[in-house]
């Protein structure tokens, strides 16, 4: 008919009519990549740019973050999206250590990254003083297109990210430097 | 226009100074705000004059530092709003840093409860006889009044910010 389409590349592995054999970790990590269900904390107006990112024009979901979720323990990308103050910080703190493993941090717009144009008394200076951050978003407020990028670099991490990371050392002294678990 | 003072705050400040002629410092004309000035030790009684006025609305309750005024570094801005009669007027109290009490309006205005524990918050002004006067935007453990003109705006935390590039 004359239109193209491209499918993704799947990834490395042995395959043959019916069946395709590769390894656990490629297998786990599309999966994973293309099912992420974010939390979105939106406080300021990153979230209103966030809700135009999820509408129909610029459409999140397409990406398999169709399903949003509000409740920490169904979900597996917390979106921090907007200014987060002093005292707010435990509360989101508690909202990321209520999320199970595993779970990545996006940090969206200049408020959740840095403080942003707040650099006053009551502002968090940037989420990543109390939690891990994965990827950061500059902007103020970034674009949908830079959110859905944010997006991409997020299912980069989660495809290549190995199996046994959560119990690594490397990760367990990461969580330590934050006062987690 | 500033200085020329106004029929209705001649009246009223007239009415005031038959009970309270040594506690009214200074009476005028901001633009379109009456003003008067008081001493804040018969703040609670002059307040519940007004009232009986008809100036039944407390619209705001805010405080002010300025360290210049020495004796008189805080302050505490009353608005009052005569719905029925649309007059509004602007009361003001001085204080000392060093004394930083005010009666509470809370027994008389229901409304003043939050606004005063916002100006406590900020200013650290101490309204006696509030029923529960403690932060309320910033943080429990803050140890400071941020509003004061003795301590920066910016966060004391930050150390990757160039002074001299970012103006504090």
């Amino acid at each position: 008919m004359g239109v193209t389409t491209t499918v993704e590349n799947s990834p490395a592995g042995y395959g043959g009519p019916g069946f395709f054999a590769t390894s656990l970790d490629k297998a786990v990590g599309m999966a994973r990549k293309n099912s992420i269900w974010p939390l979105p904390f939106a406080t300021s107006c990153c979230g209103i740019e966030f809700m135009a990112t999820m509408a129909s024009h610029y459409d999140l979901g397409r990406f398999g973050s169709e399903r949003l979720s509000f409740s920490p323990r169904q979900a597996d990308l917390l979106m921090v999206m907007g200014t987060i103050s002093k005292k707010m910080g435990p509360i989101l703190r508690q909202v990321y250590e209520q999320m199970a493993e595993p779970k990545w941090v996006l940090s969206m717009g200049a408020c959740a990254s840095s403080g942003g144009i707040f650099d006053t008394y009551s502002v968090l200076q940037g989420i990543d003083r109390i939690m891990p951050v994965d990827v950061y978003i500059p902007g103020c407020p970034p674009r949908p297109e830079q959110v859905i990028d944010g997006l991409l670099q997020i299912q980069k991490l989660v495809e290549n990210e190995s199996l046994r990371r959560r119990n690594s050392q490397e990760y367990k002294a990461l969580q330590a430097k934050y006062g987690l678990e | 226009m500033t200085g020329t003072v106004s029929d209705i705050l001649n009246g009223l400040v007239e009415k005031l100074k038959v009970k309270f002629a040594a506690d009214i410092l200074n009476a005028e004309q901001m633009f379109d705000f009456p003003v008067i000035t008081i001493k804040k030790e018969k703040v609670l009684e002059i307040v519940k004059d007004l009232q009986k006025e008809g100036y039944n609305f407390l619209t705001d309750l805010t405080g002010t530092h300025y360290p210049g005024n020495s004796g008189n570094e805080l302050g505490i801005i009353y608005h009052f709003h005569d719905m029925p009669n649309n007059r509004r007027l602007r009361l003001k109290a001085f204080t000392s840093i060093n004394d930083p009490a005010i009666d509470s309006l809370t027994s008389i205005y229901p409304g003043a409860n939050w606004m005063e524990r916002e100006t406590y918050d900020f200013y650290g002004i101490i309204f006696k006889g509030h029923p529960n006067l403690k932060r309320i935007l910033n943080m429990d453990e803050m140890n400071y009044f941020p509003m004061r003109k003795e301590y920066p705006m910016e966060d004391a935390k930050r150390d990757d910010k160039d002074n001299a590039m970012f103006g504090r």
